[in-house]
This record gives structure tokens, sequence and C-alpha cells, in this order.
């Protein structure tokens, strides 16, 4: 057997109007059980179309123009609708951003838990009971007989979001995708999630592809991350790699940029403009205007991602001896932990 | 009062929001008989700090604490149910909004999401002149365009772009543009309430690092409020840990952040991601926050606090100075943490 998820050369193009928008393009990467991979990027690049296409969740006009998901030895963009049933919210599940979005505001937590099982599996209403109660227990919600009865709103933020991952993991699926899980939640919050996610991927042996913006909360979870820009990967590679000896100029500039690497006071390290729009992506490398060491191959050829040297690290750049001399002469660890 | 480089106190502030509606909604059946009840979120309990001119305050706690409604109170955009307000010694509080226009100029509000702050059917120079032809009316509209087009350039948009519309803009620009129309009357005092969490990660440090050259340029006072933990640590001078409308703790930025000495904002400290630290061990706290509606009595975070004793589930602690740190807890007070 292979690896429980792979992904590879995934293209996905929403057909326009005005013609083709590639929305992700080139985008592969593989995961097993029990690991967690980080897809990490700003807004607009890319992460949750990933996440998305990944169980087939496209909707017209975009469709996956090129490229082949494999889950479980599976192809699984060539399964017809109700094949694909069988997978998506049963042996994949998704958590999403805004658990008050996710949950049905009008139907009890219970009713829609006992739903979610009797759509997967054949089982009685008492049992598919059973089965909600271990799954809240799992996740460590108090008195869960209580709360089967309960209406979303009379549950806090936290509490829904644990709701959510229990409903997710109703019918023991072997992958979670979880697109910006604790965005919504408060810092103290977002830490009993995380570390309910990184038990229950050991306990369940589960895969989890974790999406979000936050550098600093997916080095705490993951094993692995992907760094994406304009839809594209642009860095890839074991988490602490990545962490400490980033090689793309745009995935140093993001943890430069946060204000826990900064001693207080100094200005903190700044990348110049934004990210492009998907209609207008600059040619050559997509990061070339916002890079401050680009050169002129930088304009025309569109970087491909290569091997840095070090274990499992891909960077897409051009340029990669010069973003080593660079890299020893700033510390892009924090340093005032503790 | 006592300090001279004092430009805002705030002592024993108290904002209660009334919910309960009109009469209808507030009569319920109770023991065979018709009582009216009241419904009263309290939002700001007791609160004092001061602030000192040219330094940033940051405020952090989680949400539903009162950050924001402390953010208003201080602006007076709502009014105080008790306690006071003083502008370099001036009390505001009482002031009709009429007698507070010349305080409005001195401070002014950054609010956090830029989509919705931005009147959309103005252009960005109309947003701009308002303030000025609101508060200076002597000002001649050359004298007022020049300065629309000087403030743009201070926050890095392009003047030239002064007829377009917010939604021209991207997120981070119009952030810059409503710091812009903050800093249209040249104040003293601004309040930035979350000013980045909208906003991508290589833009905040764009915008964070604008607020900072107008701090220098300017010699601005500031009271940051924000969830980010990071970004007051890296951006304030003090820092107020408020939860439940109750101030736990109030101290330097590096005081606070290397010993934190009230339970809470330790378990707040422990809970920020922080770059390369797998496995970091969080502290847990028990349950969940309260409902300001109903507080719990004693010290508000007694119910989630592990080292509460019988005296925290009673008594309220009272805020006791340490040195250049302010805290309210019984722990600490009787030595015991």
């Amino acid at each position: 057997m292979g690896h429980l998820l792979e992904v590879q050369n995934l293209k996905v193009t929403f057909a326009l109007r005005f013609g083709d928008l590639t929305a992700i393009d080139d985008v592969s990467f593989t995961l097993d059980r029990k690991e967690k991979l980080g897809l990490v990027g700003e807004s607009g690049a890319g992460k949750s179309v990933t996440g998305f296409s990944i169980i087939n969740l496209i909707s017209k006009p975009g469709f996956i123009s090129e490229g082949k998901v494999i889950f479980e030895g599976r192809e699984l963009q060539s399964l017809s609708d109700k094949d694909i049933r069988s997978v998506r919210g049963d042996r994949i599940s998704m958590i999403f951003q805004d658990p008050m979005m996710t949950l049905n505001p009008v139907l009890t937590i219970g009713t829609q838990m006992i739903e979610t099982v009797r759509a997967h599996k054949k089982v009685s209403k008492k049992e598919a009971t059973k089965i909600a109660l271990e799954k809240l227990n799992k996740v460590y919600i108090p008195s869960p007989e209580k709360r089967l009865k309960q209406y979303p709103h009379e549950c806090s933020g936290g509490m829904r979001q644990r709701i959510v991952i229990a409903i997710a993991l109703l019918t023991d699926p072997s992958l979670i995708i979880a697109d910006e899980p604790t965005t919504a939640l408060d810092v103290t919050i977002q830490a009993g999630i995380m570390d309910l996610l990184i038990e229950l991927c050991d306990t369940e042996d589960m895969g989890l592809i974790l999406i979000t913006h936050d550098l600093a909360v997916v080095s705490q979870v993951t094993e692995k991350i992907a760094v994406m820009y304009a839809g594209k990967i642009i860095e890839t590679g074991p988490t602490d790699l990545i962490v400490t000896k980033p090689r793309h100029p745009y995935t140093k500039g993001l943890i430069k940029s946060l204000p826990g690497t900064h001693q207080p006071g100094e200005a903190l390290k700044q990348i110049p403009g934004m990210m492009p729009t998907l209609t207008d992506i600059p040619k050559g490398c997509a990061f070339h205007p916002r890079c401050e060491i680009h050169e002129s191959i930088c304009t025309t050829e569109i970087p491909k991602l290569q091997r840095t040297g070090e274990n499992g690290q891909l960077a897409a750049c051009h340029l990669l001896e010069k973003t080593v001399d660079e890299l020893n002469g700033a510390p892009s660890t924090p340093e005032q932990d503790n | 009062m006592q300090n001279d480089k004092q430009l805002l106190a705030v002592n024993n502030l108290v904002k209660h929001f009334d919910i309960s509606g009109g009469l209808l909604d507030q009569l319920a059946f109770e023991k065979m008989k018709i009582v009216r009840k009241r419904t009263v979120v309290k939002a700001l309990n007791d609160i004092s700090l001061e602030i000192n001119a040219g330094e940033t305050l940051g405020v952090v706690g989680e949400s539903g604490c009162g950050k924001s409604t402390l953010a208003r109170t201080v602006l007076c955009l709502y009014r105080p149910n008790a306690g006071e307000i003083l502008y370099k010694g001036d009390r505001i509080d009482e002031l009709s909004s009429k007698e507070l226009l010349p305080f409005r100029t001195k401070m002014q509000m950054i609010f956090q999401d830029p989509y919705a702050s931005l009147n959309p059917r103005m252009t960005v120079a109309r947003t701009l002149e308002e303030p000025v032809l609101f508060h200076n009316r002597t000002l001649t509209s050359p004298e007022v365009q020049d300065k629309v087009a000087s403030v743009m350039e201070q926050v890095g948009v392009d003047p030239t772009w002064a007829n377009r519309y917010p939604h021209e803009f991207s997120g981070g620009q119009r952030q810059r543009i409503s710091i812009a129309r903050a800093l249209m009357v040249d104040p003293e005092f601004v309040v930035a309430d979350e000013p980045v969490s909208a906003l991508d990660v290589s833009i905040q440090a764009q915008i964070l690092n604008l607020l900072m050259e107008a701090q220098q340029n300017r010699g601005l006072t500031y009271m940051l409020i924000t969830h980010d933990l990071s970004v007051v640590q890296y951006f304030a001078t003090r820092v107020a840990v408020l939860y439940l409308g109750m101030l736990c703790e109030e101290a330097t930025t590096a005081e606070l952040f290397e010993f934190p000495l009230h339970p809470y904002t330790q378990a707040l400290l422990a809970a920020i991601p922080k770059l390369g630290k797998k496995g970091a061990k969080h502290i847990k706290m028990k349950g969940e926050v309260p409902t300001p509606i109903n507080l719990p009595p004693g010290c508000v975070f007694h119910g989630r606090c592990a080292f509460a004793n019988e005296r925290c589930e009673r008594e309220i602690p009272s805020l006791q100075k340490q040195g250049s740190r302010i805290i309210a807890c019984h722990g600490v007070e009787e030595g015991r943490l």
C-alpha cells in the first residue's frame, strides 16, 4: 500500500466568461496515517480550494482540469457522484471555520449527529445515539447526554467546534481536512482544540490536513508544511526545517513578519505589496514583484520545486543559493520565548 | 493628579447594558405572580487605568471580556454608568456632546474591520475631508485638500487615488485609509480596536509598522485593543489583562510576559502559539467563560482557576499595587502563588 492520500499535480480551473482562471496549479503532496500536514498561505493562496478539491467539492464553473487525487488506492476525481459519497463525509471528513455556520441552528445536536451516522451506516436510532455519545466523549464534551438534546446556540464557540469535530469523527474517517478550524475562536480555546486534534490523529489513526494562515499554529501541530502562494506550493518540507531554515523568500518574509520574532520596538520586516489576484498573476515567478532579491530570470521563467539540500525540503525559487547566506545573517527563530 | 505625564485616567469605570427589551419582554410569571425582570450585561466592572503620554497600553482578553466596550467608553462613545474618565485632568464623562467636541479632535479611533468602517458611497477624499471640515471650519478647501494629500502620503496610499471608492482598495489599503481618517484631525490619543486582526499576516506587519511610525512622528499615545498577544508583546509598553469586565493584571509588557502572576494571565500566555514549539504545554483551564449577565460571586475567575480557595469564591479581590504592577488576585496577595 502506498500513502493514505496522494495528490499529484492537481490543477483546478474555473471556467469564467472572460476565460479560464487557474485557482491552483501543479499541487502535489502525500499524507500517511497519523501524519499531519499544514497548508499555509494568505487569503487567495488556494489553500481552501486545495482542501475542497480533494473531496471533489469544487462546484461549477470550477473543475479539476489536471492531476490526480489517490486516496486509499482509489482515484477520487474519476468516481461518480454516488461513489464519491462513500468517501466524502465517510472516509474523509471536513471541519470548517465557523461552527455556527456548519451546524444547523434549528436541529438539536443529537438530531444532527444521528442523521449523519444513519446517512452513512445502516444502524438503528439507538445505536446511532450510542455512537454519537461515544464520539462526544472522545472530544471531551461534559455530560454528552444533555448536549444531545440541546441546540447549537446553547453551546459556546469552543464547545460547538468540539461538536463539529465529534460529527466529523462519527464515521471513523481516516482523513480529516480542517479548514481554519480555530480562526473564529479565542487563543485559550484554540490551544485546547489543537491539542484535541493532535491527540485524535494518534488515537484514531487518522491523517490531518490543517489549512490555516497561522504559521505559528501549524508549527505546533504538524510534521509537514506546504506553503502556498498564488495557487502554487512554493515551499514544502518537514515543519522544523521550514520554520527554522526557510528557503523561499516568501516563507522567510512570512516568518520574519510575525510580531513574535521581533524585539519590541524594532520595525517589523514587511513584505511589500500584496498577493496578486488570480486574474493577474505576474509572469515568471508569481512572487517576483514582492521579492527583494529577484533577478531577470524570475520575471520570465516559472520556478519548479527543487531540493534545497536539506532532507525532504523543496522550494520553488530560482535563486536558492542566494537564500542560504541571507538566512544566516538574520535569525529566523524566535528568541524571546519562555 | 500626581502624575503629570498622565494623559488619560479611568477611575472605577462601570458600564452595564440593559438588554431586557420592552416592558412586555421584561414581564415574567414566577410563583403565581407576575414579576418584572431586567437582564443586564455587566460589561465593565470597576475598571481603573492610567495611560501616560507617548506610551501604548495594550488591552487583552478573550472575546466578551469587555475590551471593545472599554475602548468605546473611554472615548465617551458609550456613557459610563459609574466612575470617571479624566483627559489631562479634565473630567470628560459628564460633558454634553457639544462640550465634548474639542476632546473629539484629540481622541480618535481606528476600527477592526476596514470593510465595514469606511462608507462605501464616499470617496476616500470625502471620507478624509469630513472630520477636518467638521472640526475645523476655518480651513479653506485648498488647505483641506493639501492636508488630505499629505496624510494619504504619510500612510502610504497614493494621493492621486483620492477620488476612488473604498471597494477599489485592498483590505490593507483600506486599513491605511481608516488610519489616515483618524490622523486627519491631528489627534493626541488613538484607540485602535483590533486594527490588524482582519488582515493577512504579511499585511499585518505593514500596518503595525505604519502605526509605530505614526507614533514616533506625531508623538501619539495608543490604546491597543487586541486578542493577539504577540502583537501586544511587540507593540505595547504596558499591558492590561481583562477577564469578564474586570481588570486582572496590569504591568509593563516585559514584566508581564516574563513573570505573569495572575493565574489567568499565565493561562493566556501559555496558549499563544509560538513558532516551532511543537508539543508546547498549554495550561488547561476548567470550564468556560461565564456570561457577563450572571457574574460569579467573589473573584470572577475562580470557577476556572486551579488555585482558587474558599476566599476566592466569596470575596472580590481588590487591585493591589506591586511595584509597577497592579494585580487583583487573593492568591498573589496571600503569597500562595
